[in-house]
């Protein structure tokens, strides 16, 4: 396990280091550089574009400017970007990348679990009309053109409706005289999410243990407890309404997302479990008397699992382009709009930036990916 | 005295057409016995019959001052955009032009960019994964590696960068989208069937015939792969046809027509958000959205053909 892991990881920084190289160049052979787009105006005189050409660095060659780039950044410096001038990459990225990995994470990990549950459910009762009407729900969502469905769902649930607001990540009405930043509420929202969510986890983990009559009480518990303590913490706290503000802007885009990812995984895991009815020891499972619920969650979709996890590594770097549309419809400020924002300026370490940090998301989504394969097949061992 | 019995020989390219024929008959049998396919199919001729009666449409019926799809503008009425009427059964576009003329101008090219860009994916993943199944070894480690590289690397992010590196047409994505998006599972899925023909004995029989490797890839190998090739082209079809109008939207190509660009026009001349004008925004979506779905669903008909497994019976 550990030499695999090595390997990987080996393989990982060459493909990185690759990755960077072919986008770096990608950027820099773009016709206009950001000193042509800064100094527009005629009156400027072509002496000041090259002194700020020079102030900036780009009058040197490319595979000079590459080479110290990929120096300065494995020594942790990401340089400053060109747009906002003297912030610092780094500092950018901070602050965009827990948005993104919010909306990435939720939005992979429900529509996972919810294709999986509705997949497999699907596939047993094949041939019922629920089964039919839920394979077009499931096409329709899979092959729907993204910024249509995400204006479709702002039409509805902002403008119609009124419920939801229409984009952006905060109202900032509401965060005037604000004592704290958005991002550390935001910081403070996922981490309280994330201990409630593994409050949950453990509480359901442990009602398997109790006897069968308790086991609901215990389930409700484990579910109302944490949410009352996380309505408790923000209300003592005095920071409700503005972790209220960005919670209500959240929900519509992580909406999207999963719905946008959940259509071709419950389309696989139907099409997967499929497959595994069809073997010999689903009905020996059968003729040896199993109850029908055990045959399916324990036999079949156990087993129908496994090219939907494949499936899943596939679909990553899908499910990241996918995000940065839906960032870009809902102008949500992540990577993917801070990413397509740069590039269209020339702007050269803040897309590097940003593309180095989809780079990493990818790569490491892959080998979690790969090495969850391990817990899941257990006839996979990796040397 | 016995009589003879004349041997006719056959042209081997008859037995060939025969038996090509028996094989596309009960394909097709297995094809129609689902609805799901039959669907799809018919979406994608309705599309194909919607392409081409814009040329006819243009040189009968409609004047190609009024109607036509980029340069085209109704004087008779005086604000644009216009709701549908008679005249312009989908409205005009803010910009004055037909919506159903410019709707029926770009299927054509939605067909020609998504097959050409699946023709161009599929070639490189089947080439890819029956070499790297023929020769194994470092061959198959490097290609694979490859393939790894080509699955991880985000691709619309790439393709934005690129749009502003080169001016890209209709010709040229496809082309960048058939080499960069989706060869790496197709690749892989074609290696696994790869290995599986790889050890048949018709492969061992070329070999000791004196067969060449490019020979024996070429000729005995690839035929086997090509239906579970075009299986992968239906849903790179999908793919193809989705990134175009993804990037069109964004108003980063320089398609002088498409149903993204429409979608973007009606962006930035402000009527994205407002229902009375919905003939500008949602023909065109749901074109995208019907093709893609067209040429999905026929793919997951023929994915029941090839596979056995997935049949009913």
């Amino acid at each position: 396990m550990w030499k695999f892991l090595a390997k990987r990881l080996l393989q990982m920084a060459i493909t990185l280091l690759l990755f960077q190289a072919a986008t770096y160049f990608l950027i820099d052979a773009q016709p206009g550089d950001i000193a042509d787009i800064m100094t527009m105006d005629p009156n400027i005189p072509p002496t000041e574009r090259q002194r700020l050409r020079i102030e900036l660095g780009l009058d040197r060659p490319p595979a000079e400017r590459f080479l110290i780039y990929i120096r300065n950044f494995y020594t942790g410096n990401l340089g400053v970007s060109f747009q906002e001038y003297p912030k610092p990459v780094i500092q950018i990225i901070k602050e965009r990348l827990p948005r993104t990995l919010v909306l990435f994470l939720s939005a992979s990990l429900v529509s996972f679990w919810a294709g999986f549950v509705t997949g497999k459910i699907l596939a047993w009762r094949r041939g019922s009309f629920i089964e039919y009407a839920s394979t077009i729900t499931g096409v329709t969502l899979y092959t729907v053109f993204t910024p249509w469905f995400a204006l479709m769902m702002i039409w509805l649930f902002a403008i119609k409706l009124g419920w939801l607001p229409a984009g952006k990540f905060l109202d900032p009405v509401k965060w005037i005289g604000a004592p704290v930043t958005s991002n550390m509420i935001f910081i403070r929202m996922i981490l309280t999410a994330t201990a409630a969510l593994i409050l949950m986890f453990l509480g359901f983990w442990l009602s398997n243990k109790v006897p069968r009559k308790q086991r609901f009480f215990v389930r409700l518990a484990s579910f109302l407890l944490p949410v009352v303590a996380v309505v408790l913490y923000w209300r003592l706290s005095g920071m409700g309404p503005y972790a209220w503000d960005i919670a209500t802007h959240l929900i519509l885009p992580v909406l999207t997302v999963t719905l946008i990812a959940y259509g071709g995984t419950m389309l696989l895991m139907r099409t997967s479990m499929l497959e595994t009815l069809r073997e010999d020891y689903i009905m020996t499972a059968r003729a040896k008397g199993l109850p029908d619920n055990v045959v399916r969650d324990k036999h079949a979709a156990r087993n129908a699992l496994l090219p939907v996890w494949t499936g899943l590594v596939f679909s990553i770097g899908g499910s990241i382009s996918g995000g940065i549309i839906t960032e870009t419809i809902f102008s949500w400020p992540g990577i993917g709009l801070a990413l397509l924002n740069a590039a269209l300026v020339a702007d050269i370490p803040l897309a590097m930036g940003a593309f180095t940090i989809i780079g990493v998301m990818t790569l490491a989504s892959h080998l979690i990916a790969d090495i969850g394969y391990a817990f899941i097949d257990p006839r996979i061992r990796y040397h | 005295m016995t009589t003879q019995t004349k041997i006719v020989p056959i042209p081997l390219w008859r037995v060939r057409l025969k038996l090509f024929w028996k094989s596309l008959r009960s394909s097709w049998a297995l094809f129609a016995e689902n609805p799901v396919g039959l669907i799809g199919l018919g979406m994608i001729i309705f599309f194909g019959l919607f392409a081409l009666a814009h040329p006819i449409l243009m040189n009968t019926v409609w004047e190609p001052r009024v109607y036509h799809p980029t340069m085209g503008y109704d004087m008779e009425i005086a604000f644009h955009p216009s709701q549908p009427s008679a005249r312009h059964l989908l409205g005009t576009d803010p910009l004055g032009r037909d919506v159903l003329s410019q709707l029926m101008y770009s299927t054509r090219y939605e067909f020609v960019l998504g097959i050409l860009s699946a023709v161009v994916t599929v070639v490189i993943a089947t080439t890819i994964g029956a070499v790297s199944a023929y020769y194994g070894g470092i061959v198959d480690t490097l290609l694979m590696r490859f393939v790894d590289l080509v699955i991880m690397v985000p691709f619309l992010p790439i393709l934005i960068v690129m749009s502003s590196l080169i001016k890209i047409g209709m010709l040229e994505l496809a082309l960048v989208i058939g080499v960069l998006s989706g060869f790496g599972s197709t690749a892989i899925v074609v290696k696994s069937q790869a290995l599986l023909v790889k050890v048949k004995p018709f492969i061992e029989a070329a070999r000791i015939a004196g067969g060449g490797d490019f020979h024996i890839i070429f000729k005995h190998m690839l035929p086997n792969l090509l239906p579970i090739a075009l299986l992968y082209m239906m849903f790179v079809v999908t793919g193809a046809i989705f990134s175009e109008a993804v990037l069109s939207f964004f108003g980063l190509t320089t398609i002088e027509m498409s149903w993204g660009l429409m979608i973007n026009i009606t962006q930035t001349q402000g009527y994205l958000m407002r229902f009375d004008t919905w003939f500008l925004l949602i023909p065109a979506s749901l074109a995208i959205t019907l093709l893609c779905a067209a040429f999905y669903l026929v793919g997951r008909a023929l994915d029941e053909v090839v596979n056995p497994r997935l049949r009913r019976r």
